[in-house]
């Protein structure tokens, strides 16, 4: 059998960000990977990413707008007809690069916004950006960029999930992205200041799915469900290296943005060799494509070909084994973790530990003991 | 069939939206319409009925362009897929509202 068609590739062209937000998808040890990609490198991976019937490439980071060769990745990404849309925090842009990026072919811009409420907004960013962020939605939508909004969810602003709602649609947005935290990385060391309750759940849901009608063929509304209070687990990434590649600033492929936790594999960097080759023979993406890898509950269950067993990155995290059942599903013999967190949640506050290069650094000196954290 | 409401015009001159593009793929060898998350995959009528959503066509003015290629199919039912198929894409807010 030879590798699935990837359709999406995540480009992660810097781990640097002017935001140091609490929930952030990038390793804790971002700050030990400095050695980026040049242009060159992106040029070819783009190309060779074409190639394997990539379709859509999503420019992100870190804050991809860092990169002063932004400008001529788009341009060649739209001569190789890709979809391109950027992912931005918005901090760094303005009309002049805005209308640079239109002018290059760029497609679309996801923009992040933290809350409705700019002091938390602000707290959970760990910087100035509220203002700046709505004004850059405004110019996004003048220079003439459809715009999707994001927004991560958590105990601090799920409550204003009605408020996130209005906002986005005022904002011209024509997706609205409400993504409960995952809890990898940043959002793992942070996870008892973000964990919602199962109330604040129930009412967000309650209010998605009364708006989307309302929205329907204007704004898309999309929502992220919380796992950690789903009886079964998401189907990952549409299952482990199928469609979805990322690929990050150092040059590694990954199957999705925090595969590198998970010791044991090995993840062959763009640098080393093709992207062709590495999609088909990389030992890290093939450890855990198909079915062959699954352990009971999952090896037997029929619901293993729509969610392919949960996260594995979770797996590792939570249960300390990578092939295991995602602990989130109420079939997994370790489930009991689980209820421990929400438990833990629900009693509230921790400490707030902001994604900074102090703080990662400080973070990737301990010793890596992440089933029993 | 009914036509899905246009608001400011009684006749509907549906425009693809700016967020969604008409693409070859190169790699099944047929068109897909590409647009943020996601993308569909056509079939051999659906690229044409597209490319002739730019805002001057009228939905009767697409099925007289398309009905050449179908001989010996009655309008009316040329007309219910049109009709049809552009109610679905502009569900999923692929034309402009």
């Amino acid at each position: 059998m030879g590798a699935p068609r990837p359709y999406t590739l995540v480009a992660e062209l810097t781990y640097k960000c002017p935001l140091k937000c609490l929930y952030c998808s990038n390793p804790v040890n971002f700050h030990e990977m400095r050695n980026e990609l040049s242009t060159e490198q992106w040029v070819r991976t783009f190309s060779e990413a074409a190639d394997l019937g990539v379709v859509q490439l999503h420019l992100s980071g870190g804050e991809p707008v860092v990169r002063k060769d932004l400008p001529e990745l788009i341009r060649h990404a739209r001569s190789l007809d890709l979809y391109t849309n950027l992912i931005t925090g918005g901090t760094l842009l303005n009309g002049e690069k805005l209308q640079l990026f239109r002018d290059c072919g760029l497609e679309h811009i996801q923009l992040s916004l933290q809350d409705t409420d700019g002091k938390t907004a602000e707290l959970v960013a760990g910087a100035r950006s509220y203002d700046k962020k709505l004004d850059v939605a405004r110019l996004i939508k003048q220079v003439g960029f459809p715009l999707t909004i994001n927004v991560v969810l958590h105990r601090l602003n799920i409550d204003h999930v009605p408020a996130l709602i209005a906002q986005a649609a005022d904002l011209g947005a024509q997706r609205l992205e409400l993504a409960n935290t995952q809890y990898h990385a940043w959002a793992q060391e942070n996870q008892s200041s973000l964990m919602p309750t199962r109330a604040q759940l129930d009412r967000a849901e309650g209010v998605v799915l009364e708006a989307r009608p309302r929205y329907q063929g204007t704004m898309e509304i999309a929502y992220v469900k919380a796992d950690y209070y789903s009886d079964y687990p998401k189907p990952c990434m549409g299952g482990w290296a199928r469609n979805y590649m990322v690929i990050i600033p150092t040059g590694e492929v990954l199957p999705c943005h925090a595969a590198h936790v998970i010791p044991g594999l090995h993840f062959d960097s763009v640098r080393d060799r093709s992207l062709t080759t590495i999609w088909a023979e990389s030992q890290g993406l093939n450890a855990f494509r198909g079915d062959g890898w699954m352990q009971e509950p999952c090896r037997s269950c029929p619901k293993k070909t729509f969610d392919f067993g949960g996260c594995r990155c979770q797996a590792f995290l939570l249960a300390g084994d990578a092939a295991a059942t995602d602990p989130v599903c109420s079939l997994s013999p370790r489930h009991d973790i689980i209820r421990a967190a929400i438990a833990k949640a629900e009693q509230g506050n921790g400490s707030l530990i902001y994604r900074d290069p102090k703080n990662s650094e400080r973070l990737s000196t301990r010793p890596l003991a992440p089933a029993s954290r | 069939m009914s036509e899905p409401a246009t608001g400011t015009s009684t006749v509907w001159r549906p425009r693809l939206s700016p967020k969604a593009r008409l693409r070859w793929d190169e790699v099944e060898k047929r068109y897909m319409l590409v647009f943020p998350e996601a993308a569909l995959m056509l079939n051999e009528t659906a690229p044409e009925i597209l490319k002739l959503c730019d805002g001057e066509h009228t939905v009767e003015g697409i099925v007289d362009s398309l009905i050449v290629r179908f001989v010996g199919i009655d309008r009316e039912a040329i007309k219910e897929d049109v009709v049809g198929f552009l109610g679905r894409i502009k569900a999923r807010g692929l034309l402009e509202a």
